[in-house]
């Protein structure tokens, strides 16, 4: 019996590298109408989020404990202590993480996609997932003294992998070749997860225990591991957003960005940095949840057909809208048991981005 | 701690000798079959593997399961094992290896020059491997029920040579569990429970061997509302905000060794702190190895449980 980590940068690293289509002519698209709509996306997936579970709470006892949380508002919910903390301490920091979690990883990916010029590539592309799935698993078997170290080690691996992966990659290529750093997070990925599965065969007992880390959940989420994260989120956002302009003129090329005056190999690294900080911390407390990197950026490019000045921020608050989305679904469907959320984000998501993808390519078509 | 003793074997076999025909030691094959308590050799075993023939009274014994080898200490048959796997930790005399019956190593099974090799099942195709070896493959596989933990002593008895001593340790474990049911506040019937497997919120329901064990004291268990418990093998992953709304009188904790749980834990989980069972003191710790497993020891999980229930009656 042997799971191994599902590594979204490996598989089709062959013919990955440096794969660019026909590149669409940029519609000078304001950015208002799609934010708005995705805005608007996540307000109805927090409602949702919020009134719906296995917990039999409605909406409006919901919204007041929400307000009797609010503060200098002296306001007495009228709902019992436990329903309050189901709401208080079970749900919404649920909510909350999900929407933090869904942002980066869709930001991320999308970011991920403008540097390496990449369709495929996803916030794992680097050896984040490896790398954190390695830390987890370390701190896992190390025994149950350990466990609080779990997020710590599970950072540290990720931003360890993506820091080897980046050096080796920059130096054993040609100079700005991005080729040289997608297969050095190949090697990395590949090295990292042999030892995490030698790891993990050694102590089968663990066996369900890493694997339902590395499928990823949002079980057992708090506000600490909100406030845990959200630094490390905020300050990739603002790095990631500030530079989705910069992203435009890399997607032309790296010469031609050079001769445009980018610096394209610093805004590399510095979009690298602040993506994989960020991704690092979202898997940290949520475990390796696939697909929403890929499916959340290209749904919102080939709907707006836009430029990275518009796919990234919408790309964050879809991908908040998503994952909040998906995790209703998780605790929901089988309630009161939970399905993982990496299952429903591939179930719920793989086919939806096709029918994107298709009903895209018909209407380019006519 | 337990007030009834369980490591019985050898001086209940004393005992019972003068009763019995015989008990244990003797290797003398000759009579017929279940006359002799030491059993008869070449025997077949109707195992969940298969019609297992055994040849001769087994002198190295490798053991891959450790309920199984808890169950073979419990019937005396200790002495003829020669290696247990790496999760056989009770007891302590056991020769413990660094053999898994996950990833079974055939060339380091057959090192051990075993004359039987017993485990808890056979997903990975041990019994072909060993065939060709001629070394019996006999699987014990989880119980479903106490009846079929209750039918692995027999079939060990039969495999081993102590087919008597089996018989009674299968009878004084019966005993036991009834003796602690009868026991068992009944005032407390209909309580509820939740049973937990890990902090991730990993349950039991009543389906389960654990879940029928604890049912026999009357309480009901929470995890059987939920829906999918059949498709998950009886193991769901349960919400954590359906637990806390579902408020159990009871929660039992088998994640202590595994993953360092406690009430403390238990109560400084956010939101947990207002259920009645953190209130009350109601959250009963319980070793996961024992709880994990059908062998004899099965006795002190339920023991721990009544007891906690009793404590509690007595004080309200």
């Amino acid at each position: 019996m042997s799971t191994t980590l599902p590594r979204p940068g490996v598989a089709p690293a062959t013919a990955r590298h440096e794969v660019q289509g026909p590149r669409p002519a940029l519609r000078p698209v304001s950015a208002r109408g799609p934010i708005i709509v995705a805005l608007g996306a996540l307000l109805g997936a927090v409602v949702l989020g919020v009134s719906m579970g296995p917990a039999d709470l409605s909406f409006s006892a919901a919204l007041r404990v929400m307000a009797s949380h609010l503060p200098f508002v002296h306001f007495h919910s009228g709902v019992s202590r436990i329903d309050a903390d189901i709401l208080w301490q079970i749900r919404l920091p649920r909510v909350v993480l999900g929407g933090l979690v869904g942002a980066m990883l869709a930001g991320g990916g999308a970011a991920y996609q403008g540097v390496f010029r990449n369709p495929l590539a996803d916030p794992y592309l680097l050896g984040v997932a490896a790398g954190a799935g390695l830390g987890a698993t370390a701190v896992i078997v190390a025994g149950p003294h350990m466990t609080e170290l779990l997020p710590l080690a599970a950072f540290a691996g990720a931003v360890a992998a993506v820091s080897v992966t980046y050096v080796v990659g920059s130096t054993v290529g040609r100079q700005g070749a991005t080729v040289s750093i997608v297969l050095a997070g190949v090697a990395v990925a590949a090295l990292l997860t042999a030892i995490q599965t030698f790891l993990q065969q050694q102590h089968a007992q663990d066996l369900q225990a890493v694997y339902g880390w590395i499928l990823g959940s949002l079980t057992v989420a708090t506000w600490s591991e909100v406030v845990l994260i959200l630094p490390y989120i905020a300050v990739s956002a603002v790095v990631l957003v500030a530079h989705r302009r910069l992203l435009d003129v890399l997607r032309v090329g790296e010469d031609e960005a050079n001769s445009l005056g980018v610096r394209s190999s610093r805004v590399r690294i510095t979009i690298v940095a602040a993506a994989t900080l960020g991704t690092a911390a979202a898997v940290a407390v949520s475990g390796l949840i696939g697909f929403v990197g890929i499916i959340v950026p290209h749904t919102v490019r080939l709907t707006t057909n836009a430029s990275y000045r518009v796919v990234l921020p919408v790309s964050m608050i879809g991908g908040a809208a998503f994952l909040i989305l998906a995790d209703i679904a998780a605790r929901t469907v089988l309630s009161p048991s939970e399905i993982p959320i990496g299952v429903v984000t591939a179930f719920v998501g793989a086919p939806f981005f096709l029918f994107v993808l298709r009903s895209r390519r018909v209407g380019r078509s006519t | 701690m337990n007030k009834r003793s369980r490591r019985m074997p050898s001086g209940i076999c004393a005992g019972l000798a003068l009763l019995v025909a015989s008990c244990g030691s003797t290797s003398d094959n000759s009579a017929g079959a279940g006359a002799a308590g030491a059993g008869s050799f070449p025997t077949t075993i109707s195992a969940a593997n298969g019609q297992i023939l055994i040849k001769a009274r087994p002198r190295a014994i490798v053991s891959l399961s450790p309920t199984v080898t808890e169950m073979l200490y419990a019937i005396g048959a200790g002495s003829q094992v020669k290696a247990v796997d790496k999760y056989s930790d009770y007891p302590k005399s056991a020769p413990r290896t660094t053999l898994d019956d996950l990833q079974p190593n055939v060339e380091a099974i057959v090192a051990y020059r075993p004359d039987l090799v017993l485990v808890p099942g056979d997903s990975t195709g041990l019994t072909g491997r060993l065939k060709a070896f001629d070394i019996p493959v006999l699987s014990l596989p989880p119980a479903a029920t106490l009846a079929d933990a209750y039918r692995q002593y027999g079939e060990l008895g039969q495999a081993t040579g102590h087919v008597q001593a089996a018989r009674t340790e299968e009878a004084h474990v019966k005993s036991q569990i009834d003796q602690i049911v009868a026991e068992a506040p009944k005032a407390d019937a209909g309580q509820t429970y939740y049973y937990e497997l890990d902090q991730t919120y990993f349950s039991a329901t009543s389906s389960t061997f654990i879940g029928q064990v604890i049912g026999l004291l009357g309480l009901h268990n929470i995890a059987d509302r939920a829906p999918s418990a059949a498709d998950s093998g009886g193991y769901p992953q349960l919400s954590a905000e359906f637990i806390v709304q579902s408020n159990p009188d009871w929660i039992f904790l088998a994640d202590t060794i595994c993953c360092g749980q406690s009430a403390q834990t238990v109560a400084a989980r956010p939101g947990w702190s207002a259920m009645t069972a953190v209130h009350n003191g109601h959250v009963v710790t319980l070793n996961d190895d024992i709880a994990s497993r059908w062998g004899p020891r099965i006795v002190d999980l339920l023991q721990t449980v009544e007891t906690a229930l009793a404590k509690h009656r007595a004080t309200t």
